[in-house]
């Protein structure tokens, strides 16, 4: 039987979103508060979802310790509580919420093998959250 | 096609165990789960029907009807329960979270003829769960 399974964890970071190519009129135009010079911060709940079949021996789609462990190292430790805009993946890229979900896909997906993961959903804030899957 | 969602909440107390695997194996996959006197969860349920809106009700389902089987087929029998213990399912199975979708999935599937099954999603945790589509 093939079973989802989701986890989910906080981390706090702070970006602002602006875009090098476009003037500084525009920029405020399409990122509003967003774009204020000194950046802001979020407490971001990402949701990481795998699935697998239901190994028969231990009841489990993956351990989740493996799992926790991995997103601690890979994730966490590099997004929590720094700011966005100087980290190495963000250098020529906003770091958008659509962004980092898509960001922390990839990182994932590197380095967690023990199940196929199947998305990772980032909350901004309680009002806005983001998906984003292989497809 | 419409989605309808359905929570309920439940509590209950299990352990992981699997007396084929050593003690030190047990302790290690399953950590403080494998602890033999248990420990409980609150869970939270959410089940998932699907289906086209009726004409005449405007309802994909009848809720009071789907409420009774949730009661019937897994409150009752989980509610206050320990998993390993009373629940048939888990006398020879080990009552993860992953078994626990299944198997509420199985009970609802088989008494569930107002309206097709979609998912079940098992909170074991607020920052834990667990969804069953039904996929072998």
């Amino acid at each position: 039987m093939k079973a989802h399974l989701t986890r989910r964890y906080i981390f706090s970071a702070s970006h602002r979103l602006h875009c090098d190519e476009l003037s500084e009129e525009q920029n405020r135009s399409v990122y509003g508060k967003c774009n204020h010079p000194h950046g802001h911060g979020h407490n971001y709940a990402l949701e990481v979802t795998v699935s697998g079949q239901v190994d028969a021996k231990t009841g489990m789609v993956c351990n989740l310790v493996q799992l926790d462990e991995t997103v601690r190292r890979e994730v966490l430790e590099r997004f929590d509580h720094v700011n966005l805009n100087l980290c190495p993946e963000f250098k020529a890229l906003v770091p958008t919420t659509e962004n980092l979900s898509e960001a922390i896909f990839h990182i994932l997906k590197q380095n967690f093998k023990a199940a196929h993961l199947e998305k990772v959903r980032l909350e901004e804030t309680a009002m806005n959250s983001f998906e984003y899957d292989s497809n | 096609m419409v989605y309808l969602t359905r929570k309920c909440e439940f509590s209950a107390s299990h352990y992981y165990y699997n007396p084929e695997f050593t003690e030190e194996e047990n302790q290690r996959v399953f950590g403080k789960c494998a602890n033999l006197n248990g420990h409980g969860h609150n869970y939270t349920l959410e089940v998932t029907v699907k289906g086209d809106v009726d004409p005449t009700t405007g309802f994909v389902v009848d809720l009071k009807k789907l409420k009774e089987i949730l009661n019937r087929e897994v409150l009752d029998a989980m509610d206050h329960r320990h998993l390993n213990k009373e629940v048939p399912e888990f006398l020879h199975q080990i009552p993860t979270t992953e078994n626990l979708a299944i198997a509420i999935w199985d009970r609802l599937q088989s008494k569930l003829k107002v309206a097709r099954l979609h998912r079940v999603r098992v909170y074991e945790l607020p920052d834990l769960f667990v969804d069953f589509y039904g996929e072998a």
